[in-house]
């Protein structure tokens, strides 16, 4: 009995997709992270289209080189672009640290993930100061959720001359609606980034994942922090360039 | 796929190669150099007429697209990750086209509408 050949059909499988080992091959934790965030694109998807389909069928639209034109605090007028290049850059800058984090956590480096895990976090901090700066203009500018620059004249300021001021009026509401939503929805994506980081930097300080064994958790808040900068590429694209 | 089957070690191995500072460094440049292109576009070719603005448009749309599949590869490690994993997370995706199509078709019918 013990020496007869195992018929095929009742060999155990060990392939992948027979249920001999995860298909994926990735942790439980990290999985779930990427169909979550799977779902959070579709959720910024759909505020980006909606704001793709209403730009388009609009009559006019301000105009990102003249809305989009100061460097609060230094320039007044004239430097579009300047400051959101640098919030681009500081987001880009903070997704490299936050790699660099992961991959001294796959080598086990407990000072260097701390170090690039506060890194992140100033990052975050830094792009989250500029957001609100930005914020702050636009809104000593006039705009606001539902409300726009009261007089004609300012706003005629954010449009090509020669928009009747009705189709203005129309789409700089829309404009200014979509813009604080999203760029919010963005900022609250970065806010509870920068939230987590913390408490992960916290973590690894107290030596938890030390004890686990393994910086899984780094990839995982890696993986949201990442996403955050993602969307932040289609954010300044369709805001900002188009 | 058995023949992509690899223990769980070998794959761990295969991590660490991937992901090395050097080749983080170069992806970090490559994103820097993409946005600034688009800076160059923006505030150089465009204002000066060398690109119309029909053209830079679409131009934006790709080089972001460039830059998303270098965040989603290699930063968040989507390129190194199970054939299955790649597959689950992308072709979802298709169903975000789906909506840029029908929007986009809808918003055609918007502008008769506010005609």
């Amino acid at each position: 009995m013990s020496t007869a050949a195992v018929s095929q059909i009742d060999e155990v499988k060990s392939t992948p997709w027979s249920g001999g080992r995860s298909p994926f091959n990735v942790e439980y934790g990290k999985m779930m992270m990427w169909f979550f965030l799977l779902s959070d694109a579709f959720t910024f998807s759909s505020l980006l289209i909606a704001y793709g389909a209403l730009r388009f069928s609009a009559y006019a639209w301000p105009s990102a080189a003249l809305v989009f034109q100061s460097v609060p605090g230094l320039i007044e007028h004239g430097a579009p672009l300047v400051f959101v290049g640098l919030m681009t850059f500081i987001l880009i800058m903070s997704s490299v640290t936050m790699v660099l984090a992961v991959e001294a956590g796959h080598r086990n480096a407990r000072k260097e993930v701390i170090g690039w895990m506060i890194a992140t976090v100033i990052g975050g901090l830094m792009f989250l100061g500029c957001q609100a700066l930005e914020w702050n203009h636009l809104h000593s500018e006039g705009f606001w959720w539902s409300s726009i620059p009261t007089s004609p004249e300012k706003l005629q300021e954010f449009f090509a001359i020669g928009v009747p001021y009705a189709a203005q009026a129309a789409s700089a509401h829309q404009f200014a609606n979509l813009f604080f939503t999203i760029t919010g929805f963005h900022g609250f994506h970065v806010f509870t980034g920068v939230v987590i980081n913390i408490i992960i930097t916290v973590n690894v300080l107290l030596g938890t994942y030390e004890k686990r064994g393994s910086y899984l958790m780094i990839e995982k808040v890696g993986l949201y922090w990442h996403f955050v900068d993602l969307v932040w590429v289609f954010v300044f694209t369709f805001f900002y360039l188009v | 796929m058995s023949s992509h089957a690899t223990d769980a070690h070998a794959e761990h191995g295969e991590e660490h190669e991937s992901m090395t500072k050097g080749k983080i460094w170069k992806v970090f440049f490559i994103l820097l150099g993409i946005t600034c292109v688009e800076f160059v576009i923006a505030l150089i070719l465009v204002p000066k007429g060398i690109i119309p603005g029909h053209i830079a448009n679409p131009l934006y749309i790709v080089l972001t697209l460039f830059k998303a599949f270098y965040i989603i590869a290699y930063f968040m490690h989507l390129k190194f990750e199970k054939t299955g994993l790649i597959i689950s997370i992308v072709v979802p995706v298709l169903f975000i086209i789906g909506l840029i199509l029908v929007l986009t078709n809808e918003s055609h019918h918007w502008i008769t509408l506010r005609g």
